[in-house]
């Protein structure tokens, strides 16, 4: 297949060419997705898959009633532009969501949620 | 191409897929300033950006057998093939190796077209290679529904297998197929919290008919005689099971995976092709495991190919594929809809 060099020698060079952008997926969080946690925890960070434009990423923590419960100070982080952190109260032992919705770099808009528990 | 139990041959159309798929009957394949501008409209807007296959949470990965039930600006190359054909008539067994190539371009927000050619190479035992290309597919198809909490898409599309364009050695058609299908896709991720190991399981599928632009086609053999070969309606149809181990990663459970299995998602599809009628009858097609590892900019995959019955093979192949999202490659250029952000 002589089509075959010049063909995948244009595919490497495709991934190898500097990306311009991509989606933001989350990566890990902490508290941990699904996770329950024995302290309540000061703030939950998130880690994503590409830089985040922090004029336009938010996150928000939810109880189990719906109600917001965070300190509204979601915020990227300085040195690390694909961590946002949102800072918390002292929760009471319940489950509790976090409800994210970020813009990576590129413009592209992903958001999601996970929940977490609180126990004693 | 070989005569089916009924002494018809099946000239089926090209699967509804865009890379190379192996008819096992007929022996042919079936995308700061300026961040901020856009960014501001683009959150006041309250719309995701629904590219290469997301509905809500849900991340939907092209699959291999089976066509997308989007529409997204991307780039399958290659698409490796290979399985070993059994003898069939007057034919000997055969390997037969598919090297394609496929893209697929948004015109709108949800209208896309695609383009796809297949090289092949088929080399039966004991006997000369034959090379060349397969016939042109070209398709278009429009996505009418979209539910992000459900995680569901609908489109509709036509495929179109352009006859005569490919070369007679490896098979080509010369006659055209279009095949009309609906495609769907859901996620499970709205199920309730006691079930929510199943939320990262999500289907996606078609359903299509192909029609052949000619109903039979007449050749002579070498004493004159005349040999009729029947092209019936065929129902396409397939779906793709898979396990989204990075849905399961970042909104069910931190099981504590990590790259790379944190972005990889397996995937059962099963691709299948019914004559309807004109003296044919019977099913082909394969069961294709395998797993999809997707990252930010491509996503590569493998899949054996295991057929469901002696007339579809009875030896297992493989397909591997390199997939390239445009849109977040070049999301200023080509890799957004021409019409629309």
């Amino acid at each position: 297949m002589r089509i075959r060099i010049p063909l995948l020698v244009f595919a490497c060079a495709s991934v190898l060419a500097p990306p311009l952008g991509a989606h933001a997926f989350l990566d890990h969080a902490l508290p941990a997705v699904g996770s329950t946690v024995h302290a309540p925890p000061p703030q939950v960070q998130l880690w994503f898959s590409q830089k985040l434009e922090p004029a336009f990423s938010t996150a928000q923590v939810l109880d189990s009633t719906g109600k917001r419960v965070d300190r509204a100070d979601a915020r990227v982080d300085d040195g690390d532009s694909t961590v946002l952190t949102v800072s918390l109260p002292e929760l009471a032992p319940g489950r509790y969501r976090v409800k994210w919705r970020v813009l990576s770099v590129d413009t592209h808009v992903t958001e999601g949620d996970y929940s977490f528990d609180v126990v004693r | 191409m070989k005569p089916d139990v009924c002494g018809c041959r099946i000239g089926g159309s090209r699967p509804l897929k865009r890379r190379a798929i192996i008819n096992t009957k007929n022996r042919r394949s079936i995308a700061t300033p300026l961040a901020l501008a856009i960014g501001s409209s683009l959150i006041l807007s309250a719309e995701t950006a629904a590219a290469h296959g997301v509905a809500g949470k849900r991340f939907f990965p092209a699959t291999l057998a089976t066509d997308d039930p989007f529409v997204a600006d991307e780039l399958s190359l290659p698409t490796l093939e290979s399985r070993r054909m059994p003898a069939s008539g007057d034919e000997a067994a055969m390997r037969e190796t598919g090297f394609a190539i496929d893209v697929s371009k948004r015109i709108t927000e949800n209208l896309g077209i695609g383009f796809g050619a297949t090289y092949k190479v088929l080399a039966p035992d004991g006997g000369d290679t034959q090379r060349g290309f397969d016939n042109l597919a070209a398709s278009i198809k429009y996505k009418f529904y979209q539910n992000d909490e459900r995680e569901t898409i609908l489109s509709a599309g036509v495929d179109w297998d352009i006859g005569g364009s490919g070369s007679k050695r490896v098979g080509a058609e010369s006659f055209s197929t279009l095949t009309p299908a609906l495609f769907f896709g859901r996620g499970f991720g709205d199920l309730p919290e006691s079930m929510k190991f199943i939320r990262p399981l999500a289907v996606t599928g078609l359903v299509g008919i192909g029609i052949p632009t000619r109903s039979s086609t007449i050749s002579r053999g070498d004493e004159g005689e005349a040999d009729v070969e029947r092209h019936p309606h065929t129902l396409q149809w397939g779906f793709a099971v898979q396990y989204s181990l990075p849905y399961l990663q970042s909104f069910v459970q931190d099981v504590g995976l990590r790259e790379p299995f944190s972005r990889m998602i397996p995937v059962v599809e099963v691709a299948l092709s019914t004559a309807l009628d004109r003296g044919a009858s019977g099913t082909t097609g394969t069961v294709n495991p395998g797993i999809v590892w997707a990252g930010s900019y491509a996503q590569l995959a493998v899949e054996a190919v295991v057929p469901v019955n002696n007339r579809s093979g009875n030896r297992v192949g493989w397909i591997a594929q390199l997939h390239f999202f445009l849109d977040d490659l070049f999301p200023t250029t080509i890799g957004r809809p021409i019409f629309g952000r």
